[in-house]
């Protein structure tokens, strides 16, 4: 039973990472209905904001986090300024696919920075653990759920108390009716880019604090948020929250049991486990457990 | 060969081709379906055929090698043209299909009495079934694309390049596993050996493989050709236009959906298998999301929902690495490496041509042909 906890609670502080990511691409599905496979890059972009923070200009970690998702915003603003803004209209398959070259071309750039070395960030607690019920956790971890349960009420007090927040939301559901009511459609879809790049500089500053560090193939790290994001519902961020979560549990669950109950599945299956999960929730739900149902008309 | 372009659908309608001096006056339909519709196509397809067969003798064998993987692939990039270009199901899953081609054709044809898993039939058995394995894998993620649309489909499929990556890592007894990796398919047909380093009747290794490539790609060509212009073409373009649209008018959305994702699949197939039977050795990290990417790359650059444009945009991605050592004589190294200027490189080009030239290369193509069609009067 303790085994079983222990990994949901780890599931859940992986998962948390997963949930800002998935976060990161509902915001930017919302506003644009473009799925972005820039997350990874700006993920690992994020990540070496707060490395150079710390390590160069000396700053503490939470000052960094701050540095991080300040130029993180700025980053994903960049990208939606030079490479979506001017193809908006184009199919989404075409600014999907812009997303994808984009992220190539920023990760070059991230990996001639990172080098073949681990790039960490120091977490100040280091490595203490807190024990309780026979369980552990690290600092770190306990950090990241909190910073993550933080940012998940942030978001949702914002999308509902605040006027932005409401443009926001009016602009997902018509941009055409928004553009009516004088909202600067434009305007929001850089701060959804913007939000999402801080997202992702969260997620990434702490991948770079807990474990190894932020390496050359970090970035696969990001692309498990997609299923979250499908599990979810491409355009519900209870969804996306929930469905990050779902995936980090499974993960860590699975990693635990897999190779005694199931070990013809191979070694490390737990790697490729939300997909596998992914696949299960889409054959029975097409829209995932809170997405809308797309109404067609011809 | 220039009855051969000239043939109809329907034998019926040949009768009324060509009117002398009005060659694109058109009397039927049908004419307009031919396979090379203008007399100028016919003979510049002709042309460029007799052309290719010399390239070989021109040429170095590196060179013509690089040409050859290009040919290759141009026929996975026709296949996920069909899917993602006419079909409009959008497919990031191309590798998987290719790494199941590969590993069947590494399998059948492979070295009996080698540490790993091959049967060492002939060529004309393990390429087909190469295709015919990739397109049944086709055929059971065809499904979810009928449940599916849009990008929902497009994170699927790059879930199933994962998910295929972890398959073939611990299938180490068919593929060696990560960092081994095993030899793909015995190149052999009708007796002649084309992996051996004596010449061959004359030619030598590179030339001959040149030429099985050059004969692959264009039988695979015609074949896209032809499911393109035959009634299944334009049920594709229904579907990827609008498909309620397509599905009231008539069209089962099911059969056309599936049935893209398994002509996708024999085409990757058969690519995957002959691929890597001619590089040699291969490791299951070779069918990775990168590779997906290159494919989709190959069909952006040349041009969506055209075969030529296919071919254009696998030779030029094939002809990158070429190109990018060429560029980095003029980037001081410190910069970037040879590398990553060729990962920057397909980066920029893919944002570039979808922004600036959506039509890829096949369409900067059209702009120059109509140019000269109109001279001196292209204004």
């Amino acid at each position: 039973m303790t085994t079983f906890l222990q990994s949901l609670l780890n599931g859940l502080a992986q998962g948390s990472i997963y949930a800002l990511l998935a976060l990161g691409y509902v915001m930017i599905y919302k506003a644009t209905h473009v799925i972005s496979f820039a997350q990874p890059a700006l993920m690992v972009c994020g990540g070496l904001f707060a490395y150079h923070a710390t390590s160069e200009w000396g700053l503490g970690f939470w000052p960094a986090l701050i540095v991080a998702i300040i130029l993180g915003a700025l980053l994903g603003m960049l990208v939606e300024r030079l490479a979506l803004r001017p193809m908006v209209g184009k199919p989404v398959f075409t600014l999907a696919i812009i997303t994808i070259g984009v992220d190539i071309v920023l990760r070059i750039f991230a990996n001639r920075y990172m080098g073949p070395d681990p790039r960490s960030v120091p977490y100040p607690g280091g490595s203490e653990r807190y024990e309780f019920w026979g369980l552990s956790i690290s600092h770190q971890r306990l950090g990241l759920i909190a910073v993550t349960t933080v940012t998940v009420i942030a978001l949702a007090l914002f999308f509902r108390y605040a006027k932005t927040g409401l443009a926001m939301r009016a602009t997902a559901l018509s941009q055409e009716t928004a553009l009516a009511q004088g909202i600067r459609v434009g305007a929001i879809f850089a701060l959804a880019w913007a939000i999402a790049g801080g997202l992702a500089a969260i997620a990434g500053t702490f991948v770079a604090a807990t474990g190894a560090g932020l390496e050359q193939n970090t970035w696969i790290i990001a692309l498990k948020a997609l299923p979250a994001i499908i599990i979810g519902g491409l355009d519900s961020i209870p969804g996306a929250v929930i469905g990050g979560l779902a995936v980090g549990v499974v993960e860590s669950v699975t990693a635990v049991y897999q190779p005694d109950v199931a070990p013809w599945l191979g070694n490390n299956f737990a790697l490729v486990a939300p997909y596998a999960l992914m696949f299960v929730v889409l054959l029975v739900r097409p829209y995932g457990l809170f997405g809308t149902k797309e109404v067609e008309r011809v | 060969m220039t009855t051969m372009l000239r043939s109809t659908p329907s034998k019926h309608a040949r009768k009324a081709t060509g009117l002398r001096g009005r060659p694109l006056l058109r009397t039927s339909y049908d004419q307009d379906l031919t396979l090379a519709n203008t007399p100028a196509k016919r003979r510049s397809v002709i042309a460029l055929v007799i052309a290719s067969f010399v390239v070989p003798f021109l040429l170095t064998d590196d060179l013509l090698q690089v040409l050859t993987l290009g040919m290759i692939s141009a026929v996975g990039a026709i296949g996920l043209n069909l899917v993602t270009g006419y079909a409009g199901q959008v497919s990031l899953g191309h590798a998987f299909f290719i790494g199941v081609g590969a590993y069947t054709g590494a399998v059948l044809g492979g070295d009996p009495d080698g540490a790993l898993l091959g049967y060492g039939l002939p060529m004309w058995i393990w390429l087909p079934a190469a295709g015919v394995v990739a397109a049944i894998a086709g055929l059971l993620v065809g499904p979810l694309a009928v449940r599916l649309r849009g990008l929902y489909l497009a994170i699927v499929t790059l879930g199933l390049v994962f998910l295929g990556d972890h398959i073939f890592r611990e299938a180490r007894n068919i593929t060696g596993g990560p960092g081994v990796g095993r030899r793909g398919a015995e190149l052999e047909l009708f007796g002649i050996d084309f992996a051996s380093m004596e010449p061959i009747s004359g030619l030598s290794r590179g030339q001959a493989q040149f030429f099985l490539g050059l004969v692959f790609l264009i039988v695979f060509a015609i074949l896209g050709r032809n499911i393109a212009r035959s009634g299944v073409g334009p049920a594709f373009g229904a579907v990827r236009d609008r498909d309620v649209a397509a599905a009231v008018i008539g069209v089962d959305l099911t059969k056309y959906k599936v049935m893209a994702f398994a002509m996708s699949s024999f085409f990757a197939g058969v690519t995957g298998a002959l691929y890597y039977a001619v590089i040699g050795v291969f490791e299951p990290g070779a069918f990775s999301l990168l590779l997906s990417i290159q494919y989709l790359a190959m069909v952006l650059i040349g041009g969506v929902a055209t075969i030529s444009g296919s071919i254009m945009g696998a030779l030029f991605i094939a002809l990158l690495p070429r190109i990018s050592q060429f560029i980095a004589h003029y980037i001081p190294g410190e910069l970037l490496t040879v590398f990553q200027l060729e990962a920057i490189l397909y980066g920029l080009l893919i944002m570039g041509f979808l922004i600036f030239e959506p039509r890829g290369l096949f369409g900067i193509w059209t702009r120059i042909r109509n140019y000269w069609k109109g001279w001196p009067f292209s204004y």
